[in-house]
């Protein structure tokens, strides 16, 4: 069976140190630009999907409050994912195959701020051998990070200069050590935030944008959740993800990747056999800013922007879980 | 902020978990003191062990002895603890792959100071005195010269 032809043509986001507005407040200007854009109401949209996570407020189903953003009326179509919202533009992306629905409305939010982040990460892990124990976001990278040193993959100096690029700042080994090998600069920096992604198929596409970011490949998979079962040194389930997406010789001008760390950087750029000449994170990514549950879905949205603005060809990468748990691979092209 | 009223807000959902046929045999056996990992159709050794191989899918249902000691495989220190983690003085975290097994496990290794601390170094289970089959009743691995 042949894929629906679809694109991604228009991208919001707000991001901001530290929100004093709730979910809806945060998200009505970026729905309504996103979909100003290109001239489209919800009234327009066939399937609205959101990612988001009610760890992060502390308060169970929050993502349903969320949809007041959307309005009570006309009743639609909806759904939602507690990951970042780059999985629920895979949810959106395989709706639109069934060939019913022309168009996707595909959201995120997300406000660290309400509360320990790397402390409340630790409630995401198995409620067995891992959450009793109460290991921190940090320190879970550190462990990741040692690894990719010991192996070889990089160095404490190459993660500065990583750092360094992608915060704009100047980075040093000099600077202590937040969780040893991992110093502050190569954590992600926590913001507030929300975006959107409008998705339209085949001719919609093209009648909504001059320039449409067309995705040629998505996929995404999953390894062991036990950070010692599976290799920390090579991300094997974005090796299948960049198969699957066909993103192994894709030779993007951009690669957009959900980098947590920056130890992350060198490993997913090698899973993904990204050549020298791919710009990796212009953005700055995760490292300068990182919304979370909203960051996969940025760096999908910044992949698309490249291409609407004139590259040929771009790669976003989202993750989810521990020390890249989950990897979803997205090609997009101009046509 | 002194301005900000603030009330309690307990959130709790009391769930009872049934640990199954695998992971309630490893928690018995570390309230007995003793560690054992799950063997693949493969012969892999898996610790802490999970009902299925994790790269095939097999269920896995014999459970066998492994050591109390191991090698660390990487590690991070925590200067200062966070209220519930398993020592409340400064700690290295750890992936401990045990003798007899072909995975590593998390936990914490009471080594005093970061220094003490190396990818390879061999380090041994410390149990609590009153255990109550959780991952806690091991309450860390300490640097085997040490122990």
């Amino acid at each position: 069976m042949g894929e629906r032809e679809i694109a991604i043509v228009s991208f919001a986001e707000v991001i901001v140190e530290r929100s004093d507005r709730d979910d809806c407040e945060l998200l009505l200007p970026v729905l309504k630009r996103a979909l100003g854009d290109v001239g489209l109401t919800q009234q327009d949209i066939g399937f609205t999907v959101s990612g988001s996570s009610d760890f992060l407020g502390g308060r169970p189903f929050a993502f349903v409050m969320a949809t007041d953003v959307l309005g009570a009326w006309p009743p639609i179509r909806e759904s939602h994912v507690e990951m970042d919202g780059a999985f629920a533009l895979y949810e959106a992306w395989v709706r639109l195959q069934h060939g019913d629905l022309d168009t996707a409305l595909v959201f995120a939010f997300g406000r660290p701020s309400q509360g320990p982040l790397h402390d409340v990460m630790s409630l995401q892990l198995d409620p067995y051998y891992m959450a009793p124990l109460r290991p921190d976001a940090l320190s879970l990278g550190a462990l990741a990070a040692r690894a990719a040193l010991d192996a070889g993959l990089t160095s404490e100096d190459e993660l500065a200069r990583i750092a360094g690029e992608r915060r704009g700042v100047p980075t040093s080994t000099s600077e202590p050590y937040l969780r040893e090998p991992l110093r502050a600069h190569a954590t992600p920096t926590l913001r507030d935030g929300a975006a959107a992604i409008v998705l339209a198929a085949g001719d919609g596409a093209r009648a909504l944008s001059k320039r449409p970011a067309w995705i040629r490949g998505l996929d995404h998979r999953i390894e062991p959740h036990s950070l010692g079962a599976r290799s920390l040194t090579r991300s094997v389930s974005t090796e299948q993800a960049a198969r699957g997406a066909g993103a192994l010789g894709f030779g993007a001008d951009v690669a957009e990747l959900h980098a947590r760390f920056a130890h992350e950087e060198p490993l997913l750029s090698r899973a993904l056999e990204l050549p020298a000449s791919t710009r990796v994170n212009p953005s700055g990514g995760a490292l300068a800013q990182d919304p979370v549950m909203v960051t996969g879905l940025c760096r999908l949205g910044h992949a698309a922007r490249a291409v609407h603005e004139g590259a040929a060809r771009a790669i976003a990468h989202a993750t989810s879980g521990p020390c890249l748990q989950q990897n979803l691979v997205c090609t997009l092209e101009a046509r | 902020m002194s301005d900000v009223m603030r009330a309690p807000y307990v959130l709790e959902y009391g769930y009872r978990r049934s640990t199954g046929p695998v992971i309630g045999q490893f928690l018995t056996a570390l309230r007995d003191g003793r560690l054992v990992g799950g063997k693949t159709a493969r012969g892999r050794v898996i610790v802490p062990p999970t009902e299925y191989d994790p790269e095939t899918g097999d269920a896995v249902d014999e459970l066998v002895p492994v050591g109390d000691a191991g090698v660390v495989t990487t590690w991070t220190w925590v200067a200062e603890p966070a209220p519930g983690q398993p020592l409340a003085r400064p700690f290295a975290w750890a992936l401990v792959k045990l003798d007899g097994a072909d995975t590593a496990m998390l936990h914490a290794v009471d080594a005093g100071e970061p220094s003490r601390m190396k990818t390879g170094m061999r380090v041994r289970a410390r149990f609590r005195a009153e255990r109550s089959g959780t991952i806690l009743d091991l309450e860390a691995f300490l640097p085997e010269q040490a122990s």
